[in-house]
């Protein structure tokens, strides 16, 4: 399911077993508010990109996050590699989309 | 029947239409083909559930008995409910869930969106929230009765199968009765006769998409709508739902 | 735990191996793209599966209360909080999948009983209250052990957490909001409250699992920052916290020998029956049987609506091929 660029990686496991007849992955990005840019907010399994939107809404907008959605599949999105010197010092910039401070934490879940 | 009677009653369609079919969807939960199916239909769960507070709520208060929208879903008895036959059909397989869901949805969107332009502005008020909803129901519910009636040989059969169940449910939907001549004369609900063509031409093009044959025969199972003969799954729907309420009378919860 | 004795795969001792353990003690996220020690991947496969599938099966014993819910508020509190399980999971699985297994092969484990999931779901609901406790108890020991996951050194994992934790903030207060209601409620009530609490506070102290303070696997995985705390380090902050809530209640927690311990400023408990856990473990719980039976229906009689859709998907994307 992955080419060397997929930003998924293959493992032995998913090389020797077949192919199987699953639903693809998605990559969903939400927009939250008008005039924000689309943000990552997870992944989902869908049959196909109309399916993958309607997914989205109901997996990821459950809390009226969100005014737009975009979903590619998962297979599509084209990733660097980690640096060539060592595994280190990956920049975490070349995802900011995947970085957690994009949620708020509310008080509650620690009090609770 | 007097004005209020007759708006009571048209209250509790709307309002029991949508606690049964949320109902019947609520059953899915933790049962669904994929977790992606089993999301959605809470979600539709969550919406109908919701309908249907704000139609028994307002039922209750134009009543004016005291009862609010619990009391009248979980106090009444079969004879008393005044929902639609289709809704209350079991769950079946999940195609027979997503075409019952997809004939109700088509139904319930040319309703709400001729009650938006209600006399009653409580009742447009409800509409004009529910709509929202419900035009999501539709494009979900389409596209999976499309996606299931065009994809293998078994998930045609199984569509095709489902539609020919249903269908003879559909007619009742469509049959104005004196509660409808007085909601239509007041101008708080449309003439139901007039739904039909929208319904026909939306209800077509999904179906011939989805590759499936409306079945022959104008044949209309009634009795649901006005309370006169639901059929006896209505009764096992009741006897969960009811139960806690029934069983401990005056806990609250 | 929702992971409970997760095994670790020891760690290897070659530069790449001590570079990677640099990064994560630096406190650095490590992401699906970067090297990894086998045994990294393979435990946190092991670990998130099988929180993705504790999930899962969880929606099952308050699922079995949704169509039985007092009042269409209560209903529809109940089917929100069932729906986020089936979120949670879904976020798990594919937090997994950045790791190179599919979620039909994690399913497909947990169907022909492979892999597990937590203890405490193989134990049956049998009243109202029961949705209270399960809420206030068994989501109040899971917080426990999801806050601090925030903070594991895997990036998708940690992601999950903390939209996980962002979305539960409602479901342990709606569990402890049904007690309350119970513990003012009428006889009968108050009766099923104290039955619930009765029947689950052992099993949810099981659910951190026995203890592992000498347990190389839980070393292991905490060096790697995918375990945070010890069993017991998390039981003993359970139930301290959760005791003045039953005190609140006026329920009594069902172990005779509870006391406060000044000395460790913490309360002395009964450990739960650790044979009964293993049996449980092993399928013997009171409702392994229906739990699994209850997934592998929905997973067999899906079939044809999975492979249904991906045809209608497929035959659509051929056509549009066909149209250009």
């Amino acid at each position: 399911m992955s080419s060397p660029n997929s930003a998924y990686p293959d493992t032995p496991a998913t090389r020797t077993k077949p192919k199987r007849h699953e639903w693809p992955l998605w990559e969903v990005f939400i927009r939250g508010q008008h005039g924000m840019s689309h943000r990552h907010v997870g992944s989902l399994h869908a049959p196909d990109e109309e399916k993958a939107i309607l997914n989205a809404r109901d997996v990821y907008t459950r809390r009226n996050e969100g005014v737009s959605i975009w979903v590619v599949e998962a297979r599509h999105i084209a990733a660097s590699s980690p640096s060539e010197k060592g595994p280190l010092y990956e920049p975490s910039e070349s995802k900011v989309y995947r970085h957690p401070t994009f949620f708020d934490i509310p008080d509650e879940v620690g009090a609770m | 029947m007097t004005h209020t009677a007759a708006y009571f009653e048209f209250l509790c369609r709307m309002g029991d239409n949508t606690l049964v079919l949320g109902h019947r969807v609520s059953e899915w939960c933790g049962h669904a083909p994929v977790l992606e199916e089993d999301i959605a239909l809470a979600n539709t769960a969550l919406d109908l559930i919701g309908q249907t507070q704000m139609w028994l709520g307002l039922a209750g208060e134009v009543e004016g008995k005291n009862r609010d929208a619990d009391k009248l879903a979980m106090l009444r008895d079969v004879w008393d409910f005044r929902n639609c036959l289709l809704v209350e059909q079991p769950n079946g397989d999940f195609g027979q869930t997503m075409m019952r869901q997809f004939l109700f949805d088509v139904w319930h969107l040319a309703m709400l969106t001729e009650l938006k332009n209600s006399s009653e502005q409580r009742v447009a008020d409800i509409a004009a929230k529910a709509i929202k909803e419900v035009m999501y129901h539709v494009e979900r519910s389409g596209e999976t009765v499309i996606g299931l009636g065009d994809g293998t040989s078994e998930s045609h059969a199984r569509m095709q199968k489902a539609l020919d169940l249903l269908w003879p449910y559909v007619g009742e939907l469509f049959i104005p009765d004196a509660v409808d001549i007085a909601m239509a004369e007041a101008g708080i609900a449309p003439d139901l006769g007039k739904l039909r063509d929208t319904f026909d031409a939306q209800v077509g093009d999904v179906l011939a998409a989805a590759t499936l044959t409306i079945p022959d025969g104008n044949f209309a199972h009634k009795g649901g709508r006005s309370g006169t003969q639901h059929s006896e799954h209505l009764g096992h729907l009741l006897t969960q739902m009811q139960w806690l309420q029934r069983a401990y009378p005056g806990a609250t919860w | 735990m929702y992971a409970q004795m997760v095994k670790s795969e020891a760690a290897d001792d070659s530069a790449e191996a001590k570079a990677f353990q640099a990064r994560i003690d630096a406190g650095e996220k490590i992401e699906p793209k970067d090297w990894m020690p086998a045994g990294y991947r393979k435990t946190l496969i092991r670990q998130m599966g099988q929180h993705a599938h504790s999930e899962i099966v969880g929606q099952l014993p308050e699922g079995n209360w949704i169509t039985r819910a007092p009042t269409l508020e209560r209903k529809a509190i109940l089917l929100a909080k069932v729906q986020d399980e089936a979120g949670h999971g879904l976020y798990l699985y594919c937090a997994a999948e950045t790791l190179g297994v599919s979620r039909d092969e994690l399913t497909e484990m947990l169907l022909d009983g492979r892999m597990k999931y937590s203890s405490i779901f193989n134990y049956p609901t049998l009243t109202w209250a029961d949705m209270g406790a399960v809420g206030w108890l068994v989501d109040g020991a899971a917080i426990m052990n999801q806050v601090p996951l925030q903070r594991t050194s895997f990036g998708p994992y940690s992601r999950a957490m903390i939209r996980i934790c962002k979305e539960e903030s409602f479901h342990q207060r709606q569990g402890y909001d049904i007690m309350m209601k119970m513990a003012a409620g009428t006889e009968a009530q108050k009766k099923m409250a104290q039955d619930a609490l009765n029947r689950l506070w052992f099993p949810s102290l099981m659910m951190f699992g026995p203890s592992d303070k000498d347990s190389v696997h839980s070393t292991q995985s905490m060096a790697w920052k995918i375990k945070m705390n010890t069993n017991d380090e998390l039981r003993q902050k359970f139930v301290d916290q959760t005791v003045p809530q039953a005190e609140y209640l006026g329920l009594t927690v069902p172990d005779k020998d509870l006391k406060w311990n000044d000395e460790k400023g913490g309360y002395d408990f009964t450990e739960p029956d650790w044979d009964e856990f293993f049996d449980v473990l092993k399928g013997n719980g009171p409702c392994n049987t229906e739990r699994l039976a209850a997934r592998n229906k929905a997973w067999d009689d899906g079939k044809w609506v999975r492979d249904g859709l991906l045809a209608h998907a497929e035959k659509r994307s051929i056509r549009k091929v066909a149209a250009q």
